[in-house]
């Protein structure tokens, strides 16, 4: 394989990583805070569809993204509030939220638009157009160096950029302040929050109110970057291997960067691999290697991941009285 | 309820006036009244003891004055004035700092990250951290409480949390700290470490309030002690004016006998032989290392130990629930086949009963009935059915004759078990595994979690169950409990018996060096297994 080939599979890694990675760094604040969430596919498809209509209507993507944060917002407040108020079953309001959200984006989009679900293909203003970073045109040809920067580097949506610094930023947040000292506590020992005098309920709604933000971003992606419209299940389980990445990161920022690319990369691969005549084998059929990132997923979780140990409180409401 | 004393101790106010007063102080959790109008006064720069029985109300107190919890009604004031603690924020902006019994660090942080938790002085961590590291400096040195301000909590030992957990408070500007039962997992050695640390804080003004069941450590170390019972304020007196009898008795609301009544052992042939014995724990690690004893009938042998010296591996491994590497149990002569799944089950059928160390989660199933427990392990006897089905009326019948035998209350074999105290559901697992008649019972923790009323009776049926000529295993971390019940004491660390005590001549110090794994009192060598066989 020569570089183009190369840089065109990193290319689509990056691109494909993207919503995997806001989606694992959403799931990360709050699993941290000790509320299991298997509700980011739910919240990722539902702003995917709000941001994919507004911009629709509106013609505009900010107005779009900003729609598709507020819907994944409330979203997850409305989990939260069963989870973290009302104590309720994590799992199971997590659940809730992905089929409320499937079965909805599909019958709103088809009361208003009446496409079967999809929202309007969007135009020119309506969708996130690729950022091409400062001289990157001039340095391409450069060799090697040249075609990294201006293709691998330069050339992505807003969005991408926004995921990688918030590796950086969460790191720093979880590892260096104060709020990240007290999220890793109350997801680890929330008794040990409530004695030192904080309250263990809102520092849990501050935590998912960052991943309810965060999802809407990755949602937002899907529908007004990387795609132009929002389509019928578009999140294509998505959530799920974004929630696989942030376990087998072990709950950290920067390892489930890593592992979001690596899923990412399975992506790209795949792409590439379909009419791509294998020896002996020959053409491989389109469906078996659009199976594999999720085969894959299976394994390297089975296989590879070792003992992951979650934050300690995770998944149990907590209660102060006996 | 009416044995209201005089409070001599309390009569008026000290020298150095009241660091708390409580007035009137009532908290129920639905029907349970936890506290009825409780008064308590403490005086500043003493050391105050709390005892009581499990459920008398002691942690829910405590809680309230820490704000954990909020009084229903009454008056609480600090250094004389009015307070209204709603949260533990302003608990502890009163100077008010509390050591929990089951600490609230968080484990994978480190000693400074937990003391700045809820501390820090700003959105960054890294000026409050650099503040706490001089500020724990100059307490470690002030009051003795050394430990490594950059080690993980769960890498330090039980008694090291402990002084994190004082630094906490401390660390926060505690006048007043309340410590909730803090011996109970201290080694002796730690435990007068700990009285050492808080007479210095007495020495240096603060007030400590100390909730024990311990009456040894009250008269040891309290200025005054009050007396709970079934939430309610029994009495306050100065230490120096009660004893451990009168305690104990205001405790339980009639006459107990703290020491243990047995005559001297009448040792019989050998019941329990072990060899030789190798346990590796779920990780793999080699927990008992070639440990060899023997047990006659008619005497109790006790393991003495830190928890977590290899024990309860030990104790799992002898009852069929653990796989042992090496090694043979021999039981009245025969060699005792305890592998795969079924091996616990095959030595109950050979007449060995096993009162485990966590009654809740291996003695009983707690959302069982009484009576289903009361068979559970024993349910495939013909005297409970044939074949595949249950004779529930036989079962309910031995089931009551357990509950009338050993004064389980309530005297209720449909209730659910999880709905019985501490105490009572130990005399349900003892019940069931005493009433088949074993010939060697290895009981672990017996009184854990008991109440006094409840020990005295436990321990009777133990001694009772000797002189009726059987063997006893007994492994607790008491190391009272081990010294007035057993016959001959073993001292375990790290896996290997380092030595072996009579009870009636060793000196609690010569026993916690031992536990400590310092053994000047005799060689390493001195185990039964280098003694030969018994007679």
């Amino acid at each position: 394989m020569d570089l183009a080939v190369i840089l065109s599979v990193l290319d689509a890694t990056i691109r494909l990583s993207t919503p995997l990675l806001l989606a694992c760094l959403a799931g990360l604040y709050s699993e941290r805070a000790g509320i299991f969430d298997i509700g980011l596919e739910g919240k990722m498809l539902a702003a995917a569809f709000a941001a994919g209509a507004v911009a629709a209507i509106s013609g505009s993507a900010w107005l779009g993204l900003l729609a598709g944060m507020a819907v994944s917002l409330s979203t997850t407040l409305l989990q939260g509030a069963a989870a973290i108020t009302l104590k309720g079953n994590q799992l199971i309001a997590g659940v809730a939220i992905n089929m409320l959200a499937a079965g909805m984006t599909t019958f709103l989009g088809q009361t208003w638009f009446s496409q079967g679900g999809r929202t309007p293909a969007l135009s020119e203003g309506g969708r996130f157009s690729p950022i091409t970073l400062p001289f990157a045109n001039e340095l391409s040809g450069v060799p090697i160096l040249g075609p990294i920067y201006s293709e691998l580097i330069s050339g992505h949506y807003i969005l991408v950029y926004v995921a990688f610094i918030m590796v950086a930023v969460t790191a720093f947040v979880l590892y260096r302040t104060r709020f990240g000292l007290r999220l890793r506590a109350v997801g680890e020992n929330p008794k040990a929050v409530d004695t030192a005098g904080i309250s263990v309920v809102k520092q849990r709604y501050q935590a998912i109110i960052i991943t309810g933000l965060l999802c809407g971003l990755a949602g937002a992606y899907f529908s007004i970057a990387q795609g132009s419209g929002f389509g019928n299940n578009m999140t294509a389980g998505k959530g799920y291997i974004a929630l696989a990445a942030l376990i087998f990161a072990k709950w950290k920022p920067v390892p489930a960067m890593f592992t979001c690319l690596l899923f990412g990369f399975l992506d790209a691969l795949q792409i590439r691999l379909q009419n791509f005549e294998l020896p002996v084998i020959g053409v491989v059929p389109v469906q078996a290697i659009q199976a594999l990132p999720y085969v894959l997923t299976v394994v390297l979780l089975a296989g590879f991941i070792g003992k992951a140990v979650g934050p300690k409180a995770g998944g149990v409401p907590y209660t102060k009285e006996r | 309820m009416n044995t209201q004393r005089p409070e001599t101790a309390a009569a008026s106010a000290p020298a150095n006036g009241w660091a708390i007063e409580l007035e009137k102080i009532n908290k129920r959790f639905g029907a349970v009244h936890a506290n009825k109008d409780i008064d308590l006064k403490i005086a500043r720069g003493t050391i105050h003891g709390i005892v009581g029985e499990n459920g008398a109300g002691k942690s829910t107190l405590m809680s309230i004055l820490y704000g954990f919890y909020t009084a229903d009604s009454g008056t609480i004031r600090v250094n004389g004035a009015e307070a209204n603690i709603a949260d533990s924020r302003q608990a502890l902006a009163l100077g008010i700092g509390m050591v929990h019994q089951h600490f609230m660090l968080v484990d994978n942080f480190s000693v400074l990250e937990n003391i700045v938790l809820g501390a820090e002085d700003s959105g960054f961590l890294k000026p409050s951290l650099n503040r706490a590291r001089k500020e724990l400096d100059r307490l470690e040195k002030e009051y003795g409480l050394e430990v490594d301000p950059d080690a993980i909590i769960e890498d330090i030992s039980v008694g090291q949390q402990q002084r994190v957990e004082i630094l906490k408070a401390l660390y926060r500007g505690a006048e007043t700290l309340i410590l909730d039962e803090p011996t109970g997992v201290l080694t002796p050695k730690e435990a007068d470490d700990l009285f050492r640390v808080l007479e210095t804080l007495r020495a240096q003004g603060k007030t400590v309030i100390l909730i024990t069941h311990k009456l040894r450590e009250i008269m040891a170390i309290t200025d005054n002690v009050s007396v709970m019972r079934q939430g309610q304020m029994v009495a306050t007196v100065k230490t120096s004016e009660t004893s451990p009898e009168e305690l104990a008795e205001l405790m339980v609301g009639r006459r107990v006998l703290l020491r243990v009544d047995k005559t001297a052992a009448n040792p019989g042939k050998t019941l329990l032989e072990v060899q030789n014995l190798v346990v590796a724990d779920d990780m793999g690690v080699t927990r008992v290392k070639d440990v060899s004893f023997a047990i006659r009938a008619g005497e109790i042998v006790g393991i003495a130990g830190v928890s977590g010296n290899g024990q309860s591996e030990l104790l799992e491994s002898i009852t069929g629930m653990r796989d042992q590497k090496s090694g043979t149990v021999v039981l009245n002569g025969k060699p005792l086949s305890l592998e795969g799944d079924d091996g616990a089950a095959r030595a109950r059928q050979a007449g060995l009963a096993h009162v485990p160390e966590d009654r809740q989660r291996m003695g009983l199933v707690t959302t069982f009935q009484e009576w289903e427990n009361a068979i559970l392990g024993y349910h495939d006897k013909p005297a409970y059915g044939s074949g595949a089905f249950l004779d529930i009326a036989a079962a309910k019948k031995a089931a009551a004759d357990q509950v009338k035998l050993f004064d389980v209350r309530p005297a209720n074999i449909n209730l659910k078990s999880s709905l019985f105290s501490g105490g009572n559901q130990q005399k349900i697992v003892l019940a069931r595994e005493m009433e088949q008649d074993p010939d060697v019972l290895v009981i672990g923790q017996p009184t854990r979690g008991v109440d006094i009323g409840a020990i005295e009776f436990i321990h009777n049926e133990i001694i009772k169950m000797r002189d009726e000529g059987k063997a006893i295993l007994l492994v607790s971390v008491e190391l009272d409990e081990i010294r007035s019940l057993a016959d001959r004491i073993l001292v375990m660390f790290d896996g290997v018996i380092v030595g072996e005590a009579d009870p009636a001549t060793a000196t609690e110090g010569e026993l916690g060096l031992m536990m400590a794994g310092i053994n000047k009192t005799a060689p390493r060598t001195i185990g039964i297994a280098e003694q030969g066989p018994l007679p």
